[in-house]
This record gives C-alpha cells, sequence and structure tokens, in this order.
C-alpha cells in the first residue's frame, strides 16, 4: 500500500481538471440567457456528446463491433436497456468467437 | 420514517434506474484495476484515483500516458482534454435542476459521470430531476467504480482478457441504448450523423482524445446550423 507523492499530485491535477470540467458549465448558465436559439443547441448536447463517445467503436473498429452495435440499436426498440446491452455484449462475444 | 418519506421513494427509483449501468461499469472497473497495477500503481493509489477523479475515459487515458515518476502536468492535462465534454454536460443538465438547492447543484456536479449525466437527461425528459432520484443513481455507481478498481488491482493478474466474452462492449452497448432515446426524428439524425462523422475523422487522423470533442461540436454546429435554417424559413 505505498503512495508516491508524484503519483498523488498526478491524480490532484487529474481530479481538479475534472471538477473544473463538472463545475464550469454550470457557472457558465449563471451569466449567458438561455434564449431559444441557445436552447436548441443545448437540446441536441446529449445525442452529440454520446454519440461522439461511441462511433469509433460503432464504425472503426471492425464487423463485430459495427454488427453488435446495430443489434444493440434495434433491440433497444423493443426490449429493456439491460436486455439490450445482454443482446449487444452476446452478439460481440459471438461475433469475435467466429473470427470477424 | 423512511416510508412515509417520498424522498425515499425517489432514491429507490434512482437506485432502479442506474442498475443495468452497474452491470456495465463493474467489469470495467475491475478491468481499470488491472491495468493500473501493471502501470505500477499500488492498489491504494488506483482506488483514490477512482475515488477523486470519477471519470473513467481519462483514468484509462492517464494509465495509456503514465510515466515513472508520474507527471502531474500531462496527466492534468489529458484529464482536461478528455473531460472537456463534461462542460457541456454540466451546462444542458444545470438547466433542467429547478429542485436543487444551489448548493446541490454544486455537489451534484461533482459526481456528473457520463452514465450519470445521461440517466439525469434521460430523468429530466420524461419528469422532475430531484435530489433524491439523483443520489439514488450516484451512489451505488460511485461506490460499484471505486470498489470494482480496488478489487481489480487487487486480482490484477488473476483477472482473463474481458474481450474475450465481450465485456468491453457493455459500455458502448449502454451508451447506443441512451442515443436511441434521445432521438426526436430528423433534427436528432442530423445532429447524430455530424457528429458521428466528425468523430470518425479526427480518430483516424488526430491522434489522443480529440475525436470527443470533434463530435460534440459538430453535432451542435449541426443543430445550431438546422435552427438557424428554420428561423429564416419561417
Amino acid at each position: 500500500m505505498t503512495l508516491d507523492l508524484n503519483t498523488l499530485l498526478a491524480i490532484f491535477a487529474m481530479a481538479a481538471a475534472t471538477i473544473f470540467t463538472r463545475v464550469g458549465g454550470l457557472v457558465l448558465i449563471r451569466y449567458v440567457e438561455i434564449d431559444e436559439r441557445r436552447r436548441t443547441a443545448i437540446e441536441a448536447i446529449p445525442p452529440a456528446v454520446l454519440m461522439a463517445v461511441i462511433a469509433p467503436t460503432a464504425f472503426a473498429t471492425g464487423w463485430a463491433e459495427t454488427l453488435a452495435c446495430a443489434a444493440t440499436a434495434i433491440a433497444s426498440h423493443r426490449l429493456s436497456m439491460l436486455a439490450s446491452v445482454v443482446v449487444g455484449v452476446a452478439t460481440v462475444a459471438l461475433l469475435r468467437a467466429a473470427g470477424l | 420514517m423512511l416510508q412515509q418519506n417520498p424522498s425515499a421513494g425517489e432514491f429507490r427509483a434512482g437506485m432502479r434506474a442506474i442498475f443495468p449501468l452497474i452491470v456495465a461499469v463493474l467489469p470495467i472497473g475491475l478491468v481499470f484495476g488491472a491495468v493500473s497495477v501493471t502501470k505500477g500503481l499500488s492498489p491504494l493509489e488506483t482506488t483514490l484515483m477512482s475515488a477523486l477523479v470519477f471519470a473513467g475515459g481519462s483514468q484509462f487515458v492517464a494509465m495509456d500516458i503514465w510515466t515513472h515518476p508520474a507527471s502531474w502536468i500531462g496527466a492534468g492535462f489529458a484529464a482536461l482534454l478528455v473531460n472537456i465534454r463534461h462542460l457541456l454536460m454540466s451546462a444542458s443538465i444545470g438547466t433542467k435542476m429547478q429542485s436543487f438547492s444551489g448548493i446541490k447543484r454544486y455537489i451534484a456536479m461533482l459526481f456528473l459521470a457520463d452514465e450519470i449525466w445521461a440517466m439525469a437527461e434521460f430523468r429530466a425528459g420524461a419528469t422532475r430531476l430531484t435530489p433524491a432520484w439523483y443520489a439514488g443513481v450516484v451512489t451505488p455507481f460511485y461506490l460499484t467504480w471505486v470498489g470494482s478498481s480496488l478489487a481489480g488491482a487487487l486480482l490484477g493478474a488473476f483477472l482473463g482478457d474481458p474481450a474475450v466474452i465481450g465485456l468491453d462492449f457493455a459500455f458502448p452497448a449502454v451508451f447506443i441504448v441512451l442515443v436511441m432515446g434521445f432521438w426526436k426524428g430528423p433534427e436528432t439524425g442530423a445532429v447524430l450523423a455530424a457528429s458521428g462523422i466528425a468523430a470518425v475523422a479526427a480518430h483516424q487522423y488526430v491522434p489522443g482524445v480529440w475525436y470527443i470533442a470533434a463530435g460534440a461540436l459538430a453535432g451542435l454546429a449541426m443543430a445550431f446550423w438546422r435552427g438557424r435554417a428554420r428561423e429564416q424559413a419561417a
């Protein structure tokens, strides 16, 4: 159970950076008035950010991942979140086992 | 009494909502712990990082670039880059926290991981987002992330490769389900297309994690542009 000073400093720096980004938006909206156009943009944030995070996995990793993403998306129309995730994980495992 | 308190019901509803994500994050935490010991971090250091940073993406990136002795500038700057999207996320969810007192808003933001934020946005779209529901989402998720990081660091080498049974895919799968939930028609389709194309292009040609910022900004730009086009047509 060692605790290196440099490591501790690095962890604090990461924590400070993360807190800055998490609280920053909240501070920002106190000073920026939200008009109709800004509201439209704010509403676009959730899908835009989520898509950016998963896009490389979905379109640029391999066929197993691309097809499993499609399977998950289709499953999510009818199944619960947990069931859809199980469908996705099972699909990717099977396709990887098949050598895709 | 707990039973008579409506916020206890909200807390439990939050715990139910986050459950699938607990299942998804557990293996990721184990993998993070296992990776961090191979980089020379002690189980205590690994657990501290998960507890204080609580942002998986930036923690994995930090492990990618980890040096000995650790560079606080490098790790801090990497965390800033990877988590800059949280700025957008907190601005977005901040407009939906009417039932949070001032101090509660700031405390809530400290726990704004992707999964927490996505669930909160989802909740705010369906009903009123309350502090009790938010706490119900955060508590088990936070404990799972910190606990599984510690477990991964202790078990380390005993863990196999999670990619074999596809567990590494749980995280993207959850995000896909959430994206589908935000679908509101062609406007959303345009935003998703812009974000996806920009993210993949940036991922191919720019090293590091700029792809997340590129995708998010492209999606925003598309929303702005479509909004303006609609105003001019009206």
